[in-house]
Order: structure tokens, then sequence, then C-alpha cells
């Protein structure tokens, strides 16, 4: 016991003078949900908008000043013709144009249905796109208010409806994603190196010398990175509640408990790395490449899985972040329980015992 | 005298490549015992299968009284280690490396609080015992990692070219620090480069192309061999080597 005890004592005793990685250790989450959460985001604020009234009536104006109060829309023009519309556009002073038909209001009090124009520059077709429904989301809002003051419904449309993510907010994909990359690349990076290491300094053959247990060697090698993992995990939920006004709505102990899998997993696979690697540079080249770009790729929360050619949705299936990014998702953005990832897990389970079996089998007790 | 190495016909194979080929010796309790040879001779293959570090293919050999093939677990025990790479954590402060690896040796917070004073004591380092690792000077960590490697008290220490890189005047105080050890009965296993150290050893082997071609003290091989020093005995017998690094 004591001898576990003095090797893990060192272990973050290593960790805690190390001052840049420890810098990156923490600076690295907060970077990564500052950047994921509000410059890479889907969500598209403050879109240019010019209208063009023909109607000039009550609708019309209830309707302009509802986009303009949205926080998604600035009105920045009104324009007379569609001459000056386009003119506009090619600017590039509007993003999005609204035409109001003459005789608006007429028209839906007698046909009980109405169309107005949104022309919208498709040159960035996503952000086209999104654009226009959060454009609809206002007309539904609007007809939604109708409704309840007169008995006859005045317009039927489909109304498309964003379940958990109404708003169609970019935090509530990413910060999963987040999480997951953040976890697997500390694990893995750091686990690897810091064995790898021991190999290099010459440290290490003075440690299989002696007659500490090799299965401790690596116990005590994952525990620092394993509690500082949790630690992350704590600082990006908490940031996510704070700065990205997100709410974990399942259960907090289930998220760590399945977190804490996860990360076994990941320093797992940092174990193997560093069975084959013979310098710190090369663990820290193969846990990059390695787990870097498949993780971003194949988690499913930049591109997703289901458009994937077949071989892709099939690799797909050993990255473990790919169940992991399910289950963040399931507990934290819908309130799900066990029930609901119980099969994530024990994907995850099966990933992590494996892993481990076959690392601890590698670490090799004599060299070469 | 009491044999505490013992090794008949040890050989180490890697493919078609024999890195050690039947080795056969005896190192008794208390001696200095000098394993020479060029780079590549096959000294530190030997050395790591004593150690337990390495299996050999086939032959005998005893350490500390334990079969290297089945009780290496029991060696470990038994035996000090000091590589020729620099074998102490630099992030660490001197006290701490101490502490540390009296730790894994399984000593008691008692007895590790004990050996670190008096180690510090020893090598009248108690104004550097907070200093980081990586701040003393080379001489200095070398003469600390070899204290270290016998914090646990072992009956043998081994030492992989101990001195490489060190001056003359702290390879001569490192030398009086093995002295002082083998004075207590401590067995020295000791890989070297430098012949005048050959000199200090109670008996050297001189290892070519991974076999023993010579056995004995420095004195009776200058005499067999009609040579001056250790460095005109090790020059005679090197030379006839076929393979290099």
């Amino acid at each position: 016991m004591t001898q576990l005890l003095s090797f893990i004592k060192k272990e973050f005793k290593h960790v805690f003078r190390d001052k840049k990685t420890l810098l990156m250790l923490f600076g690295l989450p907060t970077i990564q949900i500052l950047l994921f959460g509000f410059a890479l985001t889907n969500e598209i604020k403050n879109t240019r908008v010019t209208v063009l009234d023909y109607a000039q009536d009550n609708i019309s104006k209830e309707l302009i000043s509802k986009i303009d109060n949205s926080k998604y829309f600035d009105i920045i023009s009104n324009v007379n013709t569609e001459q000056e519309l386009e003119s506009e556009f090619r600017k590039g002073n509007a993003k999005i144009a609204v035409v109001f038909p003459a005789g608006l209001e007429g028209e839906l009090k007698h046909n009980k249905k109405a169309t107005v124009q949104l022309i919208a520059d498709a040159s960035d077709p996503n952000s086209a796109t999104t654009i226009s429904n959060y454009f609809n989301n206002i007309i539904h809002e609007y007809n939604g208010l109708n409704i309840s003051k007169s008995p006859l419904p005045m317009q039927i449309l489909a109304e498309p409806k964003m379940l958990y993510n109404p708003e169609l907010k970019g935090a509530p994909n990413f910060v999963p994603g987040v999480i997951a990359l953040v976890l697997m690349l500390v694990c893995t990076m750091m686990s690897s190196v810091s064995i790898v290491k021991e190999k290099e300094l010459g440290t290490m053959e003075i440690l299989l010398v002696s007659p500490f247990n090799p299965i401790f060697i690596i116990i005590s090698k994952l525990m620092p990175y394993m509690i500082i993992s949790i630690f992350n995990l704590i600082i990006i939920l908490i940031m996510s509640v704070t700065l990205l006004d997100l709410e974990i709505k399942g259960s907090i102990m289930l998220l760590i408990f399945a977190s804490t899998l996860f990360i076994l997993t990941s320093l797992a696979i940092g174990l193997l790395i560093s069975a084959t690697a013979k310098t710190q540079q090369s663990a820290m080249m193969i846990s990059l490449t390695g787990m870097l770009l498949p993780t971003m790729l194949l988690t499913g929360f930049m591109f997703p899985i289901e458009n994937m050619p077949l071989p892709l949705k099939l690799l797909s299936n050993i990255v473990p972040s790919r169940w992991f990014f399910i289950i963040i998702k399931n507990v934290m953005l819908k309130g799900l329980g066990f029930s609901s990832i119980w099969k994530q897990l024990l994907i995850l389970l099966g990933m992590c015992t494996f892993l481990l079996r076959v690392s601890i089998k590698k670490f090799k007790i004599r060299l070469q | 005298m009491e044999t505490v190495i013992y090794t008949k016909k040890l050989t180490k194979r890697f493919g078609n490549f024999i890195a050690a080929n039947e080795l056969s010796f005896e190192v008794s309790k208390g001696e200095i015992f000098g394993f020479l040879g060029a780079n590549g001779a096959g000294k530190t293959t030997a050395m790591r299968m004593l150690c337990g570090l390495l299996m050999p293919s086939s032959g005998e050999a005893n350490v500390a009284g334990f079969d290297v093939y089945t009780e290496t677990e029991k060696i470990k025990q038994n035996i000090g280690y000091m590589s020729q790479k620099f074998s102490l954590y630099e992030d660490l402060t001197v006290a701490e490396n101490i502490r540390f690896y009296a730790g894994i040796y399984g000593l008691s917070f008692a007895e590790i609080k004990m050996k670190t004073d008096e180690l510090l004591t020893k090598l009248d380092m108690r104004s550097e015992a907070k200093k980081l690792v990586s701040q003393l000077p080379l001489g200095w960590k070398q003469k600390l990692a070899f204290s270290v490697s016998l914090v646990h008290d072992p009956k043998i220490v081994f030492l992989d070219e101990p001195t490489g890189g060190v001056d003359p005047v702290t390879r001569r105080q490192f030398w009086d620090l093995i002295y002082y050890a083998a004075g207590k009965g401590v067995t020295v296993f000791v890989t070297t480069h430098y012949m005048d150290e050959a000199e200090y050893c109670d008996r050297v082997s001189i290892m070519v192309d991974g076999v023993i071609s010579a056995l004995d003290s420095p004195g009776n091989l200058k005499k067999q061999m009609n040579a001056p020093d250790m460095e005109d005995v090790f020059y005679q017998l090197a030379r006839k080597a076929k393979r290099s690094e």
C-alpha cells in the first residue's frame, strides 16, 4: 500500500509541476467550449433584412415589428421597388428580403390564406436554410396568436417542430461533442505520453527491476488523469450551464458514471499507444492523428453519421466517442434515464474491458 | 566465500543473433566485479538477464540464491539497479526521489524517513534536499542515483556504465561510494568503458562478441598478457572482435 501511495503521489507531482501540460489540461476544454459554443455555431444571429412592403397594412406592420424584435433579424432597410431590392442583394447589404404583396390583409380575410415572400441569399445554402427556418417560426408564431383571437383558423400549415432544441441553438449539439472530444484527447494523449516518458528517460527500467507490481504502475499512471478528467467534465458542465445557457435535464450522477466509463476506455487506448510508441513525440502524434480526427469526424456531432457512406458508417461503430456522444445527448439534453442508454453503456463497457486487457497484456514486464 | 551470482552457459539469442553466448562465472559476496566489453559485446544483455528484465534463452543463472527463470520477483527484492541512462526524476526534488524509490521497494513510512535522513547526511546534500534534481550538477546526480539504488539495502547492486560523461574527480568520488558499499558487504556488478576504473575492480571479465574472453583480477590479467595496464589488456582482446554495434 505504501508502494502504491508513493507512486500515485509522484504522478500527481509530475502533473502539477508541468505547468505547460497543466495549462493544456485545463485550457483545452475552456477554449473548446468557447470556440464551439460561440464561434463555431450553426446559429445565425442578426441577419440583415430588407423589407419591400407593397401592402402597408396592419398585418404587414405587425409582422415587420415582430421580425425586427427577433434576435435573429435586424431590419436594415426598406425599399420600394424590386430593382432597389435586387441592388441591395448585389451590394451584399441584405442577406434576406421579405416582400409583402399588396392587399395582404384583404386577401387573408377573404381567402383565409395569404402568402408572404421570403427571398434569401442562398450562395451560402446552409445559412439560407437556417434563416428561412427562423423566419417560418416567426410567421407560425404570428398565426398562432391570431388563431387564439378568432374562432376560425385563418390558415393551416405543416408546422416543423424542433424537438429538444426549439430555437435551433448551436450549443446543445456541440457541448456533448466537446465533452467527448476533450475527454478522449486528454486521456489518450496524457496517459500515453506519461508512460512513454518513463521509457524514454530510462526510469521504466528501474521500475521494472524493482519489485513494484507493473499493474500498480498502470493504476498509478492512470489515476491522476482520471481525476483530472472528471474535474474537467465538471468544468465543462458548469461552463455549458452558465455561459451557454444549457440546462442539464437528466441525472448528473448518471452522466458522471457514463463519463467515468468513457474516461477509462480512453485511458486504455492511451495505454495501448504507449506500448507501441518509443518516444513522447510519436505517442503524441499517434494520439492526435489517431484520435482527434476519428473523434471529430465519426462521432456524429459535426457530420451526421446517417449520411455517411457504408464503410464510414461501419467504421464509426468502433469509435468509443460515438456511443458516448449518444449517451450524453440522451441524458443531458433529453433528460432520459438509464433505460435509454444501457445499450451504449454496454458497448462502452465491452470496449473498455477489451482494451484494458489487451493493453495490460502488452505492457511488458520484461523489456523485450 | 559465499557466492551471490552464479551463471553456467547462460545464453541469450535474438533470432539468429547470439547476444550473450554461454557465459559462465561466479561472483562472491562483497566483491567488485567489473564487466567490460566494447559496445555491442553483450554486456547490457547479460546484466539484464541477471536483473530479471530479460528471459535467458538457455543456461543456468542464480542471483542472490534465486533462479532467474522462476524467482525473478525474489531477485528484484534483493538487487539494486542503476542504468546508463540517468534514472532519477528531474521534476522531483532530491528528497522526493529518495522517498519515491524507498516507497516502491515497500519500505514503511518510518523507514523511508530514516533512510532519507541517512542518505542526505551521507551525501552531504542536506541543503539540497528541497532542490529539484534538474538543478544538480551531473556528478551529484550520479552519486544520488547510486545511493538511491541502495536505499532498500540490496545484496547486489548492478551498475550499468554509471560514470558515463562524468569528470575524473567526480568519478573518483563515485568509486569511493562503491568501495564504501562493498566494504559493507554489498556485491557490486559494474560495467564500464573506462579502463582506469577497471583497475579499481577486484576481478574483471572482458566480453568480446558475446563471449567472455578473459576473467581474472586486473593484476593477473596484466601479467598473463604482458601488458603495462588494463587499457592494453582490453585492446589486445577487443581488437579481435568481428562484430560492431
